[in-house]
């Protein structure tokens, strides 16, 4: 009875649109760090040298390389490379736990120093740093939060791409979540500097 | 024509699944319409029961017949229900989802599996909402508005509440990114850009703010909640924080909403102005960009709700001069309704005397909004009864009406049965005078100074209040006497033809109500515009 | 029904913006390293903005897509320039 109806790049602009909101709800915080960095400038400075560079800039690395992954995934499901297809995705997945795991050490090493939102020590460092590692946490947080969702929805269509229902004439799911697993990177490649460079 | 049980005509009787599942696990973007419209009148309903409630406490100065804090917790709970819950998905996601994809000569909207997630969204919201009413410290008493430091401090239900919102934020959001697509993708052949009813490009328009601006608000109850769990100082002056951005964050969205609330409404009167003039509607382009240009300005303005919250000299400089720009707009719409009625063969049935009342309850609502986009008048009227009568005007004159004259005109449609139209006209007259005298009076008791939020009030107030509460009886009792009617009208109504009003746009070319995926075996090819009358005639009923 | 589909981007290409993207991370940090004052935070806005363009453009294949989708697109960053900059007529005014 239901007439067939496809229509991959109606989807694509669907996902797109979904992105927009995405960035919207980022430009939320960054809104918030914004003001406070207009408000404490000096503040930003010392509360950004209290960041590990090192963790920060690994998980750019990581991150721009998972985006990479992902990116050739698609290429590969196009020639219809499915062995490769797959092994990218689980890449890209790998990529993204390794993100996590040291984000994981980030954060237990400053939360041992006491920095975290509504601890006494944020207290005692006054107003400016404590503006500072409020928005650190929440918009690192959001943002891990949507690595999970994105490694997951990766790993939900590479299972699709084993069984064949993503196959290399039907891929926009695929692509939707690349996309998806693209914006995570956007958002990380302006967090990274705000937050961990400022001088 | 024989009167058949209503489950046996149309898209009702046909449905891969049988009984209530039919409908829960649809993805026809009728049912999903159909659900919605009855959730949101559900809602709407409980939420007058509380405005009575408020007006019936305010008829005495001093408590009547609650004291403080049921007073606060009541008005809460009505302003949260009749946004989120009412206004806000009234037209959009009822007659949206109903309407919209006939009138571009699709079979469904782009993506109808989401169309029915956000459905389960929206009662995933309702239910948290009412949850949040009757469980934790009490129902919230914060205002729909959420403003801090009183959201993070009060003990009562906050964060049920706001987690309900959340989800109805998702729901609008997920109907915006499909109405957007749909529109692009979707349209018949022959529909062009130019062809497109007004109602269509509201609705487009209205996606537009609810994809871009939604999120905003998403972001700010989350914060919300965080800040209440982490209690972390986000928007605490003394730790770094700045209680006024929680505002700006808040009516970043919550301006462009009133937009999702006003410009499907306005999209519903110029579909039936037209149609009931038997005229073209006057300045057809000015209208689509008229749409367009109210969704972006909608969000250049946002701040001029905070003129006394201690906000930057300059700012209020700013957002008092863009808030006028809003008004060229919305005054380009009025005028072409009104040209499109001038020398028109005006025919008074129940669609269109609601739309009239529109026009009047909304030019009224936006000269005040002028009064209240002004600074200097503002910091006058600001939290006094006027705003309250204001948006009264704005959203229940303007987006209530116009979702009464959407449903008079439209169930005939999804229902096949024409309701009586004496007492539909005899309910409006009650609605029209019971609105204005309430309202009206809130306005001018509001200019002498009575505060908006309190329970109780000096006693030179009352007269004025006497009246505001003798008026919202009269407003019940024509809601009661419309939605009987319509009830009844749609039970054992006259059977209706395909096109009962004449009118000229797609939906009224198919039967009444439509059957599964509209337009049968071959997709429609469209040949003409909307408001080309000629040769359309109205079927007796 | 007869859908329209992207040419694969080949590998290459993928590859060599991923590379500029890494050297732009090491500029950005350099960069970030030497004192500039306000300029500073304008510098590596500029630099993040490149890398997004490039993720935008190429890995999200923005540059195959129709012109709805760039219009969408500049849309959606005049809006946040604006939420943005009309915030600023408060907070540095004040
Ligand atoms: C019979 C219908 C209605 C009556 C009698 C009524 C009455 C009232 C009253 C008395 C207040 C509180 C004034 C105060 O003390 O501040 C109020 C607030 C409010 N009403 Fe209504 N109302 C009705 C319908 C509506 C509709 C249709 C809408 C929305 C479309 C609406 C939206 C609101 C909102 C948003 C508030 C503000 C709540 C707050 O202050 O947080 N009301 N209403
Ligand atoms: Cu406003």
């Amino acid at each position: 009875m239901s007439i067939e109806h496809r229509d991959d790049t109606g989807a694509r602009f669907g996902m797109w649109l979904f992105l927009y909101t995405e960035v919207i709800l980022f430009s939320g915080l960054f809104i918030l760090y914004a003001m406070a960095l207009a408000k404490y400038p000096q503040e930003f400075a010392e509360a950004s040298h209290k960041l590990n560079i090192y963790f920060g800039t690994i998980n750019t690395i990581v991150l721009l390389t998972s985006s990479l992954t992902i990116a050739l995934a698609i290429t590969a499901i196009q020639r219809n490379k499915i062995k490769q297809t797959l092994t990218l995705c689980i890449v890209t997945i790998v990529l993204a736990i390794v993100f996590l795991i040291n984000k994981y050490f980030e954060w237990s090493a400053e939360i041992s120093h006491g920095i975290y939102p509504g601890s006494n020590h944020m207290a005692e460092l006054g107003p400016g740093i404590t503006a500072f590692f409020n928005l650190y946490y929440f918009t690192a947080g959001l943002h891990g939060v949507h690595i999970l969702i994105g490694g997951t929805l990766i790993g939900v269509v590479a299972a699709m791409v084993a069984k064949g229902k993503v196959t290399s004439d039907r891929y926009t799911l695929l692509e939707n979540s690349a996309l998806y697993w693209h914006l995570v990177d956007l958002v990380w490649i302006f967090l990274f500097p705000l937050y961990y460079l400022i001088l | 024509m024989t009167k058949i049980a209503l489950k046996n005509t149309g898209f009702y009787s046909e449905s891969p699944r049988s009984g209530i599942l039919g409908w829960l696990l649809s993805t026809d973007h009728k049912r999903i319409g159909i659900m919605y419209l009855f959730c949101i009148v559900t809602m709407f309903l409980v939420a007058v029961c509380l405005g009575l409630a408020l007006r019936l406490e305010l008829i005495a100065p001093g408590p009547t017949i609650m004291g403080p804090q049921t007073y606060n917790a009541t008005f809460t709970v009505h302003g949260i229900i009749m946004i989120f819950l009412v206004i806000i998905p009234s037209i959009p996601a009822a007659f949206g989802n109903l309407v919209l994809p006939i009138q571009i000569g699709a079979r469904d909207v782009s993506f109808p599996k989401l169309n029915l997630l956000s459905w389960y969204c929206y009662i995933i919201g309702a239910v948290l909402a009412v949850i949040a009413i009757f469980s934790g410290g009490g129902a919230p008493d914060t205002g729909w508005t959420f403003y801090v430091p009183f959201s993070t401090q009060t003990t009562t239900n906050v964060n049920m509440a706001v987690t309900g919102a959340l989800m109805l934020g998702f729901s609008s959001m997920l109907t915006g990114i499909n109405f957007v697509t749909t529109i692009h993708r979707l349209r018949a052949e022959g529909m062009g850009w130019g062809r497109l009813p007004i109602f269509i490009w509201t609705l487009y328009s209205t996606a537009w703010i609810q994809v871009l601006a939604t999120p905003m608000l998403g972001i700010t109850l989350i914060l919300i909640v965080l800040e209440r769990v982490f209690g972390a100082g986000l928007f605490d002056a003394a730790r770094g924080g700045d209680p006024i951005l929680y505002q700006h964050l808040f009516w970043i969205y919550s301006h462009p909403a009133v937009y999702i609330m006003i410009l499907p409404g306005m999209g519903v009167i110029s579909e039936i102005i037209p149609t009931f003039s038997r005229k073209p509607l006057f300045g057809y382009w000015a209208m689509a960009i008229s749409s367009l240009a109210i969704a972006f300005a909608g969000s250049l303005v946002w701040a001029h709700h905070m003129y006394a919250s201690g906000m930057s000299d300059f700012a209020i400089l700013i957002f008092s001069f863009l808030t006028f720009i809003v008004a060229i707009p919305s005054a380009i719409k009025i005028f072409n309704w009104v040209s499109t009625l001038y020398k028109g063969s005006i025919q008074l049935a129940p669609p269109m005397l609601h739309a009239l009342a529109f026009i009047f309850n909304f030019a009224i609502g936006g000269l005040g909004g002028l009064a209240l986009g002004a600074a200097a008048s503002d910091i006058h009227l600001h939290d006094t009864t006027f705003v309250v009568g204001h948006f009264h005007y704005t959203m229940f004159g303007g987006t209530g009406f116009a979702f009464f004259a959407a449903l008079h005109y439209w169930l005939p449609k999804f229902t096949g049965r024409m309701y009586s139209h004496k007492p539909a006209v005899i309910a409006w007259a009650l609605l029209f005078v019971g609105f204005n005298v309430t309202y009206m009076a809130m306005q001018a008791v509001g200019i002498q100074g009575m505060p908006r939020r309190y329970y109780d009030y000096l006693p030179e107030f009352q007269t004025l209040n006497v009246v505001a509460t003798v008026g919202s009886w009269v407003l019940a009792v024509g809601l009661i006497m419309m939605f009987v009617n319509l009830w009844n009208g749609i039970r054992k109504g006259t059977p209706v033809g395909k096109n009962p009003w004449g009118s000229a746009t797609l939906e009224w070319s198919i039967p009444s109500p439509p059957p599964l995926e509209n337009f049968g075996e071959k997709d429609p090819v469209v040949t003409k515009g909307p408001y080309d009358y000629k040769g359309v005639i109205a079927d007796e009923y | 029904m007869a859908e329209h589909q992207h040419e694969p981007v080949p590998y290459k290409t993928f590859i060599l913006i991923w590379v500029v993207l890494l050297v732009l991370t090491v500029v950005t940090i350099a960069v970030s390293r030497i004192q500039l004052d306000a300029l500073n935070i304008w510098v590596a806005l500029a630099i993040a903005s490149i890398k997004s363009s490039l993720v935008v453009f190429i890995f999200m294949h923005l540059r195959q897509e129709s012109k709805l989708f760039k219009i969408g697109l500049v849309t959606l960053l005049v809006i946040v320039a604006i939420f943005i900059g009309l915030t600023f007529t408060d907070v540095l005014y004040r």
